[in-house]
């Protein structure tokens, strides 16, 4: 006993002290890397960016100098956030180095954390990192979520009865905008962020620095979409999908949409960067790509769709954003711009964001199966290849959102048959998923809990899909409630499901101590009751008649959607379950022990929370992740996890 | 195992036939009023069948599983080491891809038909402003009107046209719907089946008023079309 102790004690490479910045100067505070300086310098640069339009268009002769929605574009919202990144400290290292200056070498000061204010500053460490995603995240699910109560309120009965109705399209607009662009893509970016390095046998994501940037963006983007509802005209109400010509005329909001999600595509193209060259060149030996989890493949494939595709809603949007401030005709059929052109742009990103905001739940699932079943993923190579296969079909479908468009007929039967056929490779997962179940030992803990409920409803999500697919009956279909049911099942009983079977599957791993197994179960029953209570009754209000993005409707519908409302503010109240059991639990939950779950993939085989360089030996990968069952299998062979021990303050 | 497969059978069954009721006791789609609905409803028809075996399948499996092998959290033993079965895989491709190739060519024949102009249909043309829809007869030197009428089992051209933001026109008891865009005109094709009023409702958000940019459509008579159309002129 005491040997082996005391090999490892000697094998433990010795870190650098933490360079814990002195604190109390007020220089330090004011001009130090943080938020002071942050806030200071994103007024500096506001006021620079108001200069700049103010004394170009003095100098040009321009009439009226102050053009507020110019200023706001230019100082708002593209010269203030840099200012606030830079005063943070995102570009320290790379300004000392561009400037030729000596860069500080490298003290880790900005790397792990020792205390919850470290979460508040620039910190390269993937852990830290993860956190900061998932936390923020889940404020904007909050906020987000509170709109749909707000517009749910609305939509009790027929008729105004609490906002009008700017503020509703605003609030419906913004709901969208922020479970898409600021929860659902980064949450899984979180999670992700978190787990892959480990998984990988990584110290660390490829680029610590740029992974630090791709988060600070984040908050900058959503804090822009709330902005936009303190505008003179409200915030904007063109839908998520701001569609021209529409969006042209709009009030002012609609420009920090247009910017907002500059900002948030920003973050994702950057973290997506960072993931494809993670898992490219820094799998531990022994890691071939028939051996990563699939977790790992899931976020190599959503990382490629993100890479591809994203560029194209920031063109979208810039080209609306001209439109708006610059006079340009890029989407005015009177200026002899195209109108279609914006959608098949946008959706070009848009379709394939679907999947974005899919496969890496797909991935979450399948670890969470395979480990509660105790079984190897059944296929696993076809379950990675159709990964695959829904990214490369992925690009060929966009224009199945316009089937009622007045797009090229010849083109929708292609984009049908493309579109159906994204059924195989999905059904591949799901029957594949409901395969490893057969004959397993099922552990029905919390996440397996989410990540059934996420298969079933899920395959509701899809057949929707195929009736939405069949160019026919998405004609009579397209545009209504049966629509905001699909997207529904698909993004919350399909996504949303599996994001919360990865929080609480990997909980004990972030924080070190375990989740309240009976909350946990409380809070999935509930949702899961809720969300088919508010869900799915709204497939037959839209087959019947009911279109979306309606503040009105006729009386008919009345009933059902008083139904529907209840419904959702008991689905809203099943969340507080879920923020009692995650605060109460990481203040005070029992300590978890380093794999609770008995997996065999490599961030269950260090402490929780792991090392602040994740492995203390670099693991030796000699067999596939999910061999439970096989005698005497590994994953990898590495020395045995030490305790969890507490993170000193 | 015999009796297990009985079982799974039996909750695959019971599944189905509680999916089916929920399909057929309630009444999904508008009752139809368009030759072109008809068509569609078929097309409806087809997949709900698809979607109830596939779902039932699926959820037979799922419950079916967790009620048979369900164990203790702290169990810590594992199930067997089954990693995959070729036959089973290629099985669960091709007869999804299968289906969903049905799918597509029953969709295809009845979009291909539901977009066949027979000789002269009468035209109409749906022009669509913020917050109102405007229909002119283009046959009958121009008569607008802001009401839809239509004669019943002629079949309608409507060639939709924006002189704003996107508009979509849609008439749910006709299933079929068409955005009016500004810059492009766009057309689709109607021939009701039964008189009787519905309602003309624009599915695509076109601004503040987007929910009350409502509209009636009345299928009368042919000899009661010629005289409201006379009226208009």
């Amino acid at each position: 006993m005491t040997t082996t102790h005391e090999t490892q004690q000697t094998t433990t490479p010795q870190y650098p002290e933490h360079f814990e910045p002195p604190r109390g100067t007020a220089y330090r505070l004011l001009f130090g890397p943080g938020l002071v300086r942050g806030a200071w310098m994103g007024a500096l640069f506001f006021v620079l960016g108001t200069l700049l339009v103010v004394g170009l268009r003095a100098w040009w002769g321009w009439d009226p100098v102050w053009l507020w929605p110019v200023i706001i574009t230019v100082a708002g919202l593209t010269a203030a956030p840099i200012g606030f990144l830079a005063g943070i400290g995102a570009f320290d290292y790379w300004l000392y180095y561009l400037s030729g200056r000596p860069t500080r070498p490298e003290d880790h000061s900005g790397h792990g954390a020792r205390s919850w204010r470290d979460y508040f500053r620039v910190n390269t460490d993937h852990k830290v990192i993860g956190i900061q995603y998932i936390v923020t995240t889940f404020v904007f699910f909050v906020i987000g979520g509170l709109f749909a109560m707000i517009f749910r309120a609305e939509l009790a009965q027929p008729g105004l009865q609490f906002v009008n109705s700017q503020e509703f399209n605003g609030l419906v607009s913004a709901h969208a905008t922020l479970m898409i662009f600021l929860f659902i893509i980064p949450a899984f970016a979180g999670i992700a962020n978190y787990v892959v390095p480990l998984m990988l046998g990584a110290p660390d994501m490829a680029f610590p620095r740029l992974n630090a940037l791709s988060f600070w963006l984040l908050p900058i983007a959503g804090v822009m979409f709330l902005a936009s509802f303190l505008t003179p005209g409200g915030s904007f109400a063109a839908g998520w999908t701001g569609y021209a010509p529409l969006a042209e005329g709009q009030p002012l909001g609609q420009t920090f949409f247009n910017m907002g999600v500059q900002w948030a595509g920003a973050s994702s193209v950057m973290t997506a960067l960072n993931f494809l060259v993670t898992i490219i060149t820094m799998r531990a030996p022994g890691m071939t790509f028939w051996r990563m989890p699939l977790l790992v493949w899931a976020n190599f494939t959503t990382s490629l769709l993100v890479v591809v595709a994203t560029p194209f809603i920031a063109g979208s949007q810039f080209f609306v954003l001209f439109d708006r401030v610059m006079h340009t005709d890029f989407f005015i059929p009177e200026g002899g711009g195209y109108v279609l052109g914006y959608q098949h742009i946008f959706w070009f990103y848009s379709h394939p964001a679907v999947y974005i905001m899919m496969l890496p739940g797909f991935g979450i699932v399948s670890e969470v199966i395979s480990t509660m079943a105790r079984k190897p993923i059944f296929g696993y190579r076809l379950m990675a290849l159709s990964l695959v296969g829904i990214l490369v079909l992925g690009f060929s479908v966009w224009a199945h959102h316009m089937f009622v468009a007045g797009m090229a007929d010849w083109l929708r039967v292609p984009m049908m048959i493309t579109t159906l056929l994204i059924a195989v490779p999905t059904g591949i997962k799901v029957f594949s998923w409901t395969a490893t179940l057969w004959r397993g030992r099922i552990r029905l803990t919390t996440p397996m809990l989410f990540a059934l409920g996420f298969v079933t409803m899920f395959v509701i999500g899809g057949l929707s899909g195929i009736y939405l697919g069949s160019v026919p009956v998405d004609i009579h279909a397209s545009d209504t409630y049966f629509v905001v049911a699909h997207i529904h099942y698909v993004l919350f009983g399909g996504s949303v499901f599996t994001i919360f079977a990865g929080i609480y599957y990997w909980f004990p791993k972030m924080t070190g101590r375990m989740y309240d197994e009976r909350l946990g179960k409380l809070h999935f029953w509930a949702t899961f009751i809720s969300f088919n209570l508010t869900f799915f009754p709204m497939h037959y209000v839209g087959l019947r008649g009911m279109p979306r993005r309606v503040f009105d409707y006729a009386e008919a519908f009345g009933d059902l959607n008083f139904v529907i409302s209840i419904a959702s503010f008991a689905l809203g109240a099943s969340t507080v379950v879920f923020f009692y059991n995650m605060v109460t639990s990481w203040a005070r939950g029992p300590v978890a022990e380093a794999n609770p779950w008995g997996a065999h993939t490599l961030e269950w085989q260090v402490s929780s929370p792991p090392p602040i360089f994740n492995f203390d030996e670099i693991p030796q990968v000699v067999a596939g992740p999910y061999e439970y069952g096989v005698a005497g299998a590994r994953h990898a062979v590495m020395s045995p996890a030490r305790e969890a021990q507490e993170v000193p303050a | 195992m015999r009796k297990g497969i009985v079982q799974l059978v039996a909750i695959g069954v019971v599944i189905a036939v509680a999916t089916t009721l929920v399909a057929v006791l309630f009444q999904w789609l508008p009752t139809s009023a368009s030759e072109e609905f008809d068509r569609i409803q078929d097309v409806y028809w087809l997949v709900t069948i698809i979607s109830i075996a596939i779902f039932a399948l699926v959820t037979a499996l799922i419950v079916f599983s967790v009620w048979k092998w369900r164990v203790s959290p702290d169990d810590d033993e594992d199930g067997p080491p089954i990693h995959g079965n070729t036959t089973i895989e290629i099985v669960w491709t091709a007869i999804p891809a299968l289906l969903v190739l049905v799918i597509g060519i029953v969709s295809a024949v009845v979009l291909a038909r539901n977009g066949e102009a027979g000789t002269r249909p009468l035209r109409v043309e749906a022009v669509g402003q913020q917050f109102a829809w405007r229909f002119v007869y283009p046959d009958y030197e121009n008569a607008t009107s802001g009401e839809l009428v239509l004669p019943v089992g002629k079949e309608a051209q409507f060639t939709m046209r924006s002189v704003d933001v996107i508009h979509s026109f849609w008439v749910p008891e006709f299933g079929q719907k068409m955005d009016a865009v500004p810059g492009i005109e766009t057309t689709i094709l109607v021939t009701p089946t039964r008189t009787g009023e519905f309602p003309v409702v624009c599915a695509e958000l076109c601004g503040l008023g987007h929910a009350t940019m409502r509209a009636k459509a009345r299928v009368v008579s042919e000899a009661e079309f010629e005289d409201w159309i006379a009226e208009q002129r």
